[in-house]
């Protein structure tokens, strides 16, 4: 129970991975999901329109500006 | 450490640069933004009545008081949390298998790389346009060529990284980060000197171009600099107490 029993000092930490099995339907799904949202803000209503009109554009045109996507 | 704790630290540091992107995008970049605008409506003044919004087409017009908070808001912050999920998920998957290098030390690689690959280098090719630069006639070219530049940028970023990795067992870490970044700069400069250059600045002054396109570089290093250093500094305390846990319960096992 003493100090000295806790025997290695310097103790080499393995680096957990994490199994790409595990990653792979977050990855897929979220990063799908991320990508729409991209879409969405930066280049929807520009050359692409879904839905058709312009409202989307218009609401986030300064972002699309700053962000340095072409917008127009 | 598992995907789940990974998206959602990214989600939350995501959300944060999305407040921070905004108030340094309405800060530094909107008064630029003005002035383009302005210059814009006093050079189409003849052709059409002047109106408060800014609008090229027909249809929903959304008035500039809203465009710059409510509208720059919701796209910095969605921007933020898509870009911070999905930097967690990409950390998530490399960590553990870049070397020895621990998982703080690999997230902070990865936001590094996101960024010069993601928004820096298609920076320098295609750089952000104020509002009155760019016809209307070449959008579909321009976002073409724009999204296509970042596609090649990041899966040249993505292979070099694989690349430097291989190697470092075979050659050592200096020769293999030599290796990596010297072919994806050789590979976006070749790139880059391949695909069309756009220039319909005309004679929008040079001045007001240079502050907005600061501005901008300004809003994006924002942008990727809080959920780079956000999420190296949760993934590293997350990593620490997990370590603490394995270390306990090996001392427990000992007794």
């Amino acid at each position: 129970m003493s100090q000295s029993s806790a025997a290695p000092t310097s103790p080499i930490v393995e680096v957990p991975s994490i199994p790409a099995r595990e990653i792979a339907p977050w990855a897929l799904f979220f990063g799908l999901l991320g990508l729409l949202v991209l879409f969405f803000i930066s280049a929807d209503q520009g050359a692409v329109s879904i839905p058709s009109g312009n409202a989307i554009h218009e609401w986030v045109h300064d972002s699309r500006h700053l962000l340095g996507y072409p917008c127009h | 450490m598992t995907a789940r704790a990974f998206l959602v630290r990214g989600l939350l540091v995501g959300l944060l640069a999305g407040f921070a992107t905004f108030l340094v995008a309405h800060e530094v970049g909107e008064p630029h933004v003005e002035t383009a605008i302005a210059l814009e409506e006093a050079s189409s003044a003849g052709d059409r009545a002047a109106d408060a919004g800014h609008s090229h087409d027909e249809g929903t017009e959304v008035s500039r008081p809203d465009q710059r908070t409510w509208g720059l808001l919701t796209g910095s912050v969605a921007v933020g949390v898509a870009v911070g999920g999905i930097v967690a998920l990409v950390a998530a998957s490399v960590v553990g298998r870049i070397g020895r290098m621990s998982p703080g030390r690999s997230t902070a690689l990865v936001s590094l790389i996101g960024f010069v690959s993601v928004a820096l280098v298609p920076f320098l090719k295609y750089p952000a346009t104020p509002p009155a630069v760019g016809s209307g006639d070449t959008i579909g070219d321009r976002t073409s060529y724009f999204f296509g530049f970042v596609l090649i940028s990041v899966a040249f970023a993505a292979f070099s990284s694989l690349l430097a990795i291989r190697l470092i067992d075979d050659i050592g870490t200096y020769a293999a980060v030599l290796a990596g970044v010297g072919v994806y700069v050789v590979a976006v400069v070749v790139a880059g000197q391949l695909m069309p250059t756009v220039n319909e600045v005309g004679d929008f002054p040079a001045d007001v171009l240079w502050y907005f396109r600061r501005a901008s570089l300004i809003t994006l290093a924002t942008l990727w600099a809080v959920i780079g250093v956000g999420l190296t500094g949760l993934v590293g305390r997350l990593h620490r107490r997990e370590a603490d846990v394995v270390q306990r319960r090996a001392l427990a096992a000992t007794l």
